[in-house]
């Protein structure tokens, strides 16, 4: 159940599923898959528990538009577009 | 003899652990700073059992990396001065995360205990945690606690106590995959035949070495087996490694807490009902409007009265001091000197009290991070953070107690910029000297320029920001991971204390500098300028022609005369630095007609100065130097002389440049001739 498919290869596109979190609409969950971005925001990115595998559900934008509201391991984050655009994740039917 | 130990404080932010602190300590705390950073710190000290011990209160920290400043006080706090023991404060409603930072904490080698905080909440949320099964999974003791009320202090104190008597503690109850443990244990025997290393816990260093976190390869480099250690690192690749480890330690305490709770994850929590509200697309903005406004009315409508009671209050003092006191420049030194002084520290303190108390409350009930979630986009256009706006928005009306808001900003340089920008917002000091300006020359298109002047002073303050964020505080951007806590119910003696520990800075702190400001300025008033022929402090002498100030105002006429202003103005913008207003009052007195507004308005109008020049000062008043107790503040909340000078330097020539700009431009183009 908490596997971590750190391996796969983002670049060919073949899983139209994948996308960054940015592009993310409210209401949907998804699941990480990656962080990339410079070191020290993905650092505490994945502090903050966005380790891979993890199920993020995307709850609002703020009422600007920018930043967004998640929940995950059962409290709340939020992150400028420009952070959530460095977290690759699968979006869970 | 009693037993003296010192026990650190750790935790994640929004934990409880202020209250928790406040409930080991009472009143018993005192405020600093850490060396050398403007990050706060506090210290306790309470009696258990006759044990004294020394209670270090840390920031609070999510991780312990070398990427914030926080957590590299925390962390270097833990392996320098190596407490006796570490309590970490745990939110008992949000373990999975917490926990994240209680793995690090076991790392280091310290002795732990856990206090697992506000356990009513999680028991109300339906979350069912046993303590006892945790506490064999950790090897650490855990007390449930609920800071708010107090319960479990007792019983907190005792375990920590009880563990520095323990013997030692294990530090490896976290394990990695082979790999990583294969390449931790050949640093680890590195590291333990060095000397050099023998302060450090061996285990947490070497996982930092492959982590590649800077600030432990900095120290690992000033020994000798460096090349053996880097030969080590270069086998792993940092970025991939310290993504494992934070999936492990994750994976682990997921392991852990599906046996030692039960976490009702079913229904939607009330803090997400309020938020529907609180953070709605339609309502948030309207909502957040409404708070600050309320924010702004009881600070400032409601610090008024208080205000006036002090003002008049000091104000009888000195006339009683003067008429007292014989010797006349005595009388002169202790009356619109000394007791002037002091009235003028005490002055803001109904504000600064009034607005803690407010933040306080929009802190501990977890509105605080909505206020930043709401208002980030446009703060951020500006290189700002969403946390910036409060204490901007309180500049107007006063400056003072919003330097102090800048606190809330977590980040360095955040709130660096948020205080060198906000003696730009048009404070409520200000406006007398804009009534009579505006009002003696621009009739009735006295409130355009009124507003005008405070869209000017918004402008300055946001567009500095942008520019310092872009040169002298340029850097990587911080990125912005913001926590949005669970709403709770703040206790009114937190608040009370947290206003009350403010107000104790202030008038420690600051307090300090404007008294000598305003005893200085006093000074220069009352001693006669060399050739002169009058008397130290008499009533022909101060502040007029005979006065060093009026010297000093002749000396300074030619830095001004490009503005239209002669040295009487730059004797009342001198005045003016001891607060605002009184450029007002000081222009009565050096134009000869006292305190009455109308006649100075009269002369000023009658020729005194042109309406461009009136125009250039208060657009000169509002930029330049703010008062002291500004000056002041600054100094306390940056530490530093260097960024003070800073805000002074940048903001006077920003008031010339536009004072010249207007003023010159104006009566070449022949405006408002």
């Amino acid at each position: 159940m908490l596997g971590i498919p750190t391996k796969s290869k983002h670049t060919k596109g073949h899983n139209m599923n994948e996308k960054t979190l940015d592009f993310i609409e409210p209401e949907t969950s998804v699941k990480v898959l990656k962080v990339t971005g410079q070191k020290s925001s993905r650092k505490r990115i994945l502090d903050m528990g966005l380790t891979p595998g993890t199920r993020v559900d995307v709850i609002r934008r703020a009422p600007l538009g920018d930043p967004v509201e998640f929940k995950l391991k059962g409290y709340n984050l939020s992150l400028r577009k420009r952070e959530a655009e460095t977290v690759l994740v699968e979006v869970l039917k | 003899m009693t037993e003296k130990i010192t026990v650190a404080l750790a935790g994640n932010p929004n934990v409880g652990k202020t209250s928790i602190f406040n409930a080991i300590t009472g009143s018993k705390q005192h405020v600093g700073n850490w060396p050398g950073v403007t990050v706060e710190r506090k210290i306790g000290k309470r009696v258990y059992n006759d044990v004294m011990m020394e209670i270090v209160d840390l920031p609070g920290t999510y991780s312990l990396t070398a990427y914030s400043l926080d957590e590299i006080i925390a962390r270097d706090f833990i392996i320098e001065e190596k407490p006796d023991v570490v309590v970490q404060v745990i939110d008992a409603t949000n373990l999975e995360r917490n926990l994240y930072l209680t793995t690090q904490l076991m790392e280091l080698g310290v002795r732990l205990v856990i206090a697992l905080n506000m356990t009513d909440l999680a028991l109300a949320k339906g979350d069912n945690i046993d303590e006892k099964k945790m506490q064999e999974f950790l090897e650490v003791p855990v007390v449930s606690t609920i800071g708010s009320k107090g319960n479990g202090i007792e019983g907190l104190l005792e375990a920590a106590i009880d563990e520095l008597h323990k013997t030692r503690v294990t530090e490896n109850v976290f394990t990695y995959d082979d790999q990583i443990e294969e390449n931790v244990e050949k640093l680890r025997a590195v590291l333990e035949s060095d000397p050099y290393f023998a302060h450090y816990p061996s285990r947490w260093f070497s996982l930092k070495l492959l982590e590649g976190d800077e600030n432990i390869i900095k120290k690992a480099k000033e020994s000798n087996s460096y090349s053996e250690i880097q030969k080590i690192m270069n086998q792993t690749d940092a970025e991939i490694l310290e993504a494992k480890v934070a999936d492990q330690r994750y994976k682990t305490i997921q392991t852990m807490l599906r046996q030692v709770c039960n976490i009702n994850t079913s229904h939607l929590s009330g803090s997400d009902m309020v938020d529907r509200v609180v953070t709605n697309k339609v309502l948030g903005i309207p909502i957040f409007l409404s708070l600050m406004w309320a924010a702004f009315e009881v600070t400032f409508t409601f610090g008024t009265p208080f205000m006036n009671i002090i003002d008049i209050f000091f104000g009888w003092l000195a006339e009683t001091a003067t008429n007292v006191i014989s010797v006349p420049w005595l009388a002169s030194l202790v009356g619109e000197g000394m007791i002037a002084g002091v009235g003028s520290v005490i002055i803001f303190l109904p504000n600064i009290l009034l607005l803690f108390f407010m933040i306080s409350l929009m802190e501990d009930s977890g509105y605080m991070s909505r206020a930043a979630f709401i208002m980030d986009k446009v703060m951020s256009k500006f290189g700002l953070h969403g946390k910036s706006f409060i204490p901007l928005v309180m500049g107007f009306g006063c400056n003072v107690p919003a330097i102090m808001a800048a606190r809330t900003i977590e980040d360095s340089r955040d709130r660096l910029i948020t205080i060198l920008v906000a003696p730009f917002i048009s404070c409520g000091a200000r406006l007398p000297v804009y009534i009579l300006l505006a009002g003696a020359f621009f009739g009735r298109d006295a409130g355009v320029v009124i507003f005008g002047l405070y869209a000017l002073g918004i402008m300055v303050a946001v567009l500095s920001a942008k520019l310092m964020r872009s040169t002298i505080l340029k850097g990587e951007d911080t990125p912005f991971i913001m926590e949005l806590p669970s709403y709770k119910l703040p206790t009114l003696k937190g608040s009370l204390i947290h206003m009350w520990e403010r107000g104790k800075i202030y008038l420690k702190k600051a307090g300090t500098i404007i008294l000598i400001g305003v005893v200085g300025v006093w000074l220069l008033a009352s001693i006669p300028a060399p050739g002169s022929n009058g008397t130290f402090a008499s009533e022909e002498v101060y502040g007029t022609t005979k006065s060093v100030i009026g010297m000093i105002g002749q000396v300074l006429e030619p830095l001004v005369a490009p503005l239209g202003f002669d040295w009487k103005i730059a004797v009342a913008l001198v005045f003016g630095v001891v607060a605002k207003e009184i450029v007002v009052g000081s222009m009565g007195v050096l134009y000869g007609v006292g305190e009455d507004e109308e006649s100075l308005s009269n002369i000023l109008a009658a020729g005194a100065m042109t309406p461009l020049a009136a125009l250039g000062l208060m657009v000169f008043t509002l930029l330049y130097v703010p008062c002291f107790a500004c000056i002041g503040v600054i100094k306390r909340e940056t530490g530093s002389w260097k960024w003070t000078l800073f805000q002074l330097i940048y903001g006077t020539s920003l008031a010339w440049g536009f004072a010249f700009v207007i003023y010159q431009g104006g009566t070449r183009m022949g405006l408002l001739a």
